[in-house]
């Protein structure tokens, strides 16, 4: 059936004429180097380099992805045939490099780590111990920061969301830090973690009496947690906006109808709030996931990866060799396997969405 | 019946009153002092930074020994200003950082607006395929691309007949005027108003471009808002991509002007006191346009 529009002039003119711009931006500045990049992941290509790019294959995956676990057999005493032991009684293993230089089966690996489990000694290596670990980080990031700084953000919104004076001045502070650029927060950040005169420690030490001293981005086993608590600060406002938004769009009937029947305050979060809820947790989580994976700004600022891979991230890890490195073809490998990895997310985001459709 | 028992009820619904009342008034009192502790929590690294920054090096470590005077303004110099000030082009980072924020938001929202409205309002073959393509895109994060995006750029000729874009206003700029989650969100605020507007229009004569800006710009204002605030946002923090693509002062941005003034020499109050000049003004333009900051991050979560 016609519509009759009635518009004077070509209407399919003026629609290409009007998209023109912006599909040729896309075009050149989003698709084009996404192919570009899938391309290059499978060369050699360097930024600036006399060698002409050549095809490499799977190479570059191969060499991100390799991975080998090896058991490591006790070194045997030739004069007991009994296994070494050393002075405190602990089994002697050869050195994981003797192993991994000895068998050419492993050339261009190095030693990831090493783990004592079902009573052997094994041995992770990897052609890139720095990207698998990176792949670690970014999942441990994303599986602390979405919980810890959704349930912040979701807290945050239920308290301003009272009528209680001053809600707006509570909603504003909290907010403050997302206007706030991360790069100049990691920095002042930085500061604040100094293990011994920054402004975290002094508090900590005179709330615990000197007993809880971490060293934060200096040590390898806090360094991450330092991270993952700036970036929840910095962003928990954001989310708290999102949940605002869906808890006044529950209708006040709902609520009023739980009181009649009798519902508490915990009963009308159970039954009402949560279920009401579900959509905007649901892109809460994703969206928190997807920027999540992004981590980059803050590890860049406050530690470049370290201390020993700590807190290396994948797009770290992509920066670092494809840009600092030079290393297109292998910096363009490591966003392409980042790429699958946020749309596969992206992916289960619409899934989730379309069941919950459904179940309304 | 008997005045007892009146008496008595009436005691017990008092007192049942006065045990609610009291109750409200503990949860009343944990709000607060929840919400209170939380504001702490939110406030005390940006009051801390921009105190210090009036305060000589050696006095902020001093202070920081008591934690009380942290964030206790004395002894107030305007030194640590003058350093940025002789040390580094503050100047020309604000000014790179505001236009290259105030160029690609007023570009993006003509160009973004525009192909929205051709995909809300307009009736044209490949529409279909051109919308789901801009949905397709939305999904590519920036950090995803950045790397074969310096090559491209780098390849780039610019008008001058020169090659290459790099280390210039332009590639922070132009890459991301196009922007997919901007078209997103424009379509949806166009879809939803009424055909009857432009049918108005077209009866006097109007062209679909006609339509577009006499009817539907005026109408959507606070999409607008919305689009250009993310924007900004985003834009005003970005630092992956300046950090890239420039190499010099001249054309880098704030966050990668005080990222290489920190790793040059750390003197923590002179890092403090530019950090504090990057955060306030945007602090004052946030609690000038709050409501236009909350409704816009607001708009985000209403349909992803």
């Amino acid at each position: 059936m016609r519509r009759s529009t009635g518009f004077h002039g070509h209407e399919r003119t003026y629609a290409w004429l009007m998209s023109a711009p912006a599909l040729i931006g896309l075009f050149l500045f989003v698709a084009l180097p996404l192919f570009g990049g899938l391309y290059w992941s499978f060369t050699n290509k360097r930024l600036i380099s006399p060698l002409p790019t050549k095809y490499v294959g799977l190479q570059n995956y191969q060499n991100l992805l390799g991975l080998r676990i090896i058991r490591l057999e006790p070194e045997i005493d030739p004069a007991t045939g009994q296994a070494r032991i050393d002075a405190e009684g602990k089994t002697i293993y050869p050195r994981t490099r003797t192993i991994v230089r000895g068998n050419p089966a492993y050339q261009g690996y190095r030693e990831w780590f090493t783990s004592d489990v079902f009573g052997g000694r094994y041995v992770v290596i990897a052609r890139d111990p720095t990207f698998l670990r990176s792949l670690v980080n970014t999942f441990v990031f994303v599986l602390v920061i979405v919980p810890g700084q959704g349930g912040l953000a979701l807290l945050m919104a239920l308290l301003v969301n009272q009528r209680l004076r001053g809600r707006y001045v509570f909603r504003t502070i909290y907010f403050s830090p997302v206007v706030t650029s991360m790069a100049v927060l990691a920095i002042v950040w930085t500061f604040l973690y100094n293990p011994d005169q920054g402004l975290i420690n002094r508090f900590l030490s005179a709330v615990t009496f000197g007993n809880f001293q971490p060293d934060w981005l200096v040590s390898a086993d806090s360094a991450l947690l330092a991270i993952i608590i700036l970036s929840a600060w910095q962003a928990a406002g954001f989310q708290m906006i999102i949940f605002l938004a869906g808890l006044q769009g529950i209708p006040q009937s709902l609520y009023e109808a739980a009181q009649i029947d009798g519902g508490n305050t915990w009963q009308q979060f159970r039954h009402v709030t949560i279920p009401q809820l579900r959509n905007t947790t649901i892109f809460v989580i994703i969206s928190t996931t997807i920027l999540a994976f992004r981590l980059f700004t803050q590890v860049d600022v406050m530690t470049k990866g370290g201390p020993q891979d700590a807190t290396v991230t994948v797009v770290f890890h992509a920066v670092d060799t494809g840009f600092r490195q030079q290393k297109i073809g292998y910096g363009s490998a490591v966003t392409v396997l980042f790429f699958i990895l946020v749309v596969t997310i992206a992916l289960m985001q619409r899934a989730l969405m379309k069941s919950d459709i459904e179940v309304e | 019946m008997s005045a007892g028992t009146a008496g008595e009820f009436d005691y017990r619904a008092r007192r049942q009153q006065s045990r609610r009342r009291l109750r409200r008034l503990l949860i009343l009192v944990f709000d607060y002092s929840i919400m209170i502790g939380l504001a702490i929590f939110f406030l005390f690294p940006i009051v801390f930074m921009v105190v210090s920054s009036f305060k000589p090096e050696k006095l902020i470590f001093d202070d920081l020994k008591t934690i009380a005077w942290a964030f206790i303004p004395r002894d107030i110099t305007f030194d640590n200003f003058t350093s940025v000030f002789r040390r580094v082009p503050f100047g020309r980072f604000m000014f790179n950082s505001t236009f290259i924020v105030l160029a690609t938001v007023s570009a993006g929202l003509l160009v973004n607006s525009m192909i929205a409205f051709a995909l809300a309002r307009l009736r044209w073959k490949g529409k279909t395929v051109v919308l789901a393509l801009v949905i397709a895109l939305s999904i590519v994060p920036l950090d995803a691309i950045v790397v074969p995006l310096l090559v491209l750029v780098n390849e780039f000729p610019w008008i001058d007949g020169s090659i290459g874009w790099l280390d210039s206003l332009h590639v922070q700029i132009i890459p991301f005027v196009a922007d997919a989650f901007s078209i997103f969100l424009f379509y949806q605020f166009f879809i939803g108003i009424p055909r009857d507007f432009d049918e108005a229009a077209t009866i006097d004569g109007g062209s679909p471009f006609a339509v577009y800006r006499r009817i539907i710009v005026p109408l959507s204002r606070p999409v607008f808002a919305t689009v250009a605030i993310l924007q900004a946002l985003f834009l005003w923090s970005s630092y992956l991509w300046p950090l890239m693509a420039t190499r010099g002062e001249a054309s880098r941005p704030l966050t990668v002007g005080i990222t290489s003034f920190y790793g040059q020499d750390v003197k923590w109050a002179q890092i403090l006191a530019f950090a504090s000049m990057i955060t306030i003004p945007v602090l004052i333009l946030f609690l000038l346009f709050q409501k236009w900051f909350v409704q816009s991050v607001a708009a985000t979560g209403l349909k992803g």
